[in-house]
């Protein structure tokens, strides 16, 4: 979806320290990009993605940032199947109960 | 009036907002220069054991089962020189309501939040304590927000703290999530003082006693069980609340003789706050990178003075490597049938390996499992590894290098717990409560405060501070 309707459950997406603006005790890698926030809520009017939209979070607070998603998914999983977790469990069991197979 | 929302601004208004958020004047606890009166603050600005016990068993929280690992023991037992394998225990303590001991925590924390008037509770936390708050905060029809660190520069996100992620949004929480850095800190002040909820810290003298009833009930059950204490109660060590909580219980129940041992996974040389290291570790607690700064410098928590003091009970402190807990993740889920999360099977992993160095009449006990399923789960985990270029293999995990691979155990006899040397993690507490409270010259009170701080005595203490060139006022 390219746009958000007033309403629809959204997340948007904030800069809330540009590089410059981060603590002294950030190691260097981290000074170069910015913090950034992501938070979700009702769209209070519509936009599009890209835009600056203003929400109401479950907590009933109003924040102001890009629209990034709409009705945003979960996106982890099980992953990518690990044949190695195979190995340790007939090791395991080989070890404990070998020969009665 | 427009407040002064810079980051300097926010910084410095921190004992002002926090004081607020959280309702104890700690001013009132100081004694010294470095020291406070600990347990004046336990005992004004907590809870009995009995309240404790009433409050959590209110809302379903403890009483938690405890499952002997027959299996473990006995493939524990074939590494171990004949007479040696003591039997393993496991308190299961993912059966609480939000998956995980930190529901005793949180049970506390929002048990006092709605107490004292407050409409919600806030959480800066990517562990399974969001989760506990989120949980709590619906039994109590309060409003809850967790504040996660939770993505790299790019939006890659750690499987596991997706998942938790996922989980307070299920149980009604907003989340506010961030990219890496200790400006989080920031971004909870910010929110804090925007919404006036209570600061839901896992610090706090309420928090810390929310895990007591764990070591006391620990007790208890093997009384009723097995007719005596354990000998050992391994405890997953990460900002300490785990290890000072379980042993206050065991002291509580009169167990003070019960061996209290920590355990860490190793991950040494990852900078936690790097954007770069962020998503090269598959472990996101119970780990060195707050394992060893905590038990260091507890104070260093968003509180004022924090009420988890590991170095106080902790008889030793082990490591284990990421390779071995998932070996043994694995091993729990096919040889015990308990499918529980990887993070809190770091101490189940340290006592494998330390149950071989102890008599098989003798009783380990592992005091805490976590929930597992999608992101938090050794697949989710190795396979995100592998994608962020960490090599997964097996070998010897003395071969492992936190950052660049995973070494899975040959072979299960190769799971070896290493001792991180306590006095030298007592000493580096000594140095940090001189150089951040700049002393030159020290207190007898203050002496004191560091014996007991360091579970040490007054020639430990005094001979640590002459090396830092400090002598007695």
């Amino acid at each position: 979806m390219n746009a958000a309707k007033k309403g629809d459950w959204v997340q948007i997406h904030q800069i809330v320290l540009k590089p410059e603006e981060r603590a002294p005790q950030v190691p260097d890698d981290t000074k170069q990009v910015p913090l950034e926030l992501w938070v979700k809520g009702y769209a209070l009017t519509e936009a599009n993605l890209g835009e600056q939209v203003e929400i109401e979070t479950t907590t009933g607070r109003k924040v102001k940032g890009e629209l990034v998603a709409v009705n945003p998914r979960y996106t982890h999983s099980f992953g990518e199947f690990v044949p190695e977790l195979l190995k340790v469990d007939r090791q395991v069991k080989e070890i404990l109960f070998g020969g009665e197979k | 009036m427009t407040r002064d929302n810079s980051y300097a601004a926010v910084t410095s208004r921190k004992n002002e907002i926090m004081k607020k958020a959280i309702g104890i004047d700690y001013s009132v606890f100081e004694s010294g220069e470095i020291g406070f009166d600990y347990e004046r603050m336990m005992r004004e600005a907590g809870y009995t054991l009995e309240e404790i016990q009433t409050i959590q068993s209110e809302v379903s929280v403890g009483n938690t089962p405890i499952i002997e690992l027959k299996n473990l023991t006995a493939l524990a037992r074939k590494m171990a020189p004949k007479g040696k394998g003591a039997r393993i225990f496991i308190k299961d303590e993912a059966c609480n309501p939000s998956g995980s001991f930190k529901a005793r925590r949180a049970a506390n924390a929002v048990y006092h939040a709605k107490k004292n008037g407050y409409k919600g509770v806030i959480a800066a936390t990517s562990g399974n304590y969001g989760t506990a708050v989120a949980s709590q905060a619906a039994m109590h029809g309060l409003k809850c927000i967790v504040v996660q660190e939770c993505y790299d520069s790019k939006m890659i996100g750690q499987p596991e703290i997706l998942e938790k992620q996922r989980a307070c949004e299920a149980l009604g929480a907003e989340v506010v999530q961030l990219t890496v850095g200790p400006e989080l800190f920031y971004t909870f002040l910010l929110l804090l003082e925007e919404t006036g909820y209570f600061n839901a810290s896992l610090y706090t003298p309420f928090g810390i006693a929310g895990v007591e009833t764990l070591g006391y009930e620990l007790a208890m059950q093997f009384r009723e069980k097995e007719g005596k204490d354990p000998d050992v109660v391994m405890i997953t060590n990460a900002g300490g609340g785990n290890v000072t909580g379980t042993a206050r219980g065991l002291i509580k129940a009169g167990a003070e003789h019960v061996k209290v041992v920590g355990a860490s996974v190793d991950l040494s040389g990852l900078h936690m706050a790097s954007d770069h290291a962020f998503n090269r570790k598959s472990f996101t607690t119970g780990h060195t990178g707050f394992g060893l700064p905590f038990a260091t410098w507890p104070d260093r928590a968003d509180v004022p003075r924090n009420a988890a003091r590991p170095l106080r009970y902790l008889d030793r402190y082990v490591l284990v490597r990421q390779g071995e807990v998932f070996y043994m993740t694995e091993a729990l889920a096919v040889l015990e049938g308990l499918e529980r999360g990887p993070a809190g099977n770091t101490s189940l992993t340290a006592a494998f390996s330390l149950a071989q160095e102890m008599d098989e009449d003798q009783i380990i006990v592992v005091q805490e499992t976590e929930y597992t399923g999608a992101g938090k789960h050794p697949m989710p985990q190795l396979s995100f590894a592998k994608q962020n270029g960490i090599d997964v293999r097996f070998g010897n995990p003395t071969e492992e290098i936190p950052g660049e691979n995973i070494i899975l155990p040959e072979h299960p006899s190769l799971i070896k717990i290493r001792d991180y040397d306590l006095n030298k993690a007592k000493h580096s507490y000594i140095r940090n409560s001189v150089a951040n409270n700049k002393i030159t010259e020290i207190s007898k009170v203050d002496v004191e405060f560091l014996v007991k701080d360091t579970k040490s005595d007054e020639q430990f203490v005094m001979n640590a501070l002459k090396e830092l060139g400090i002598n007695l006022k």
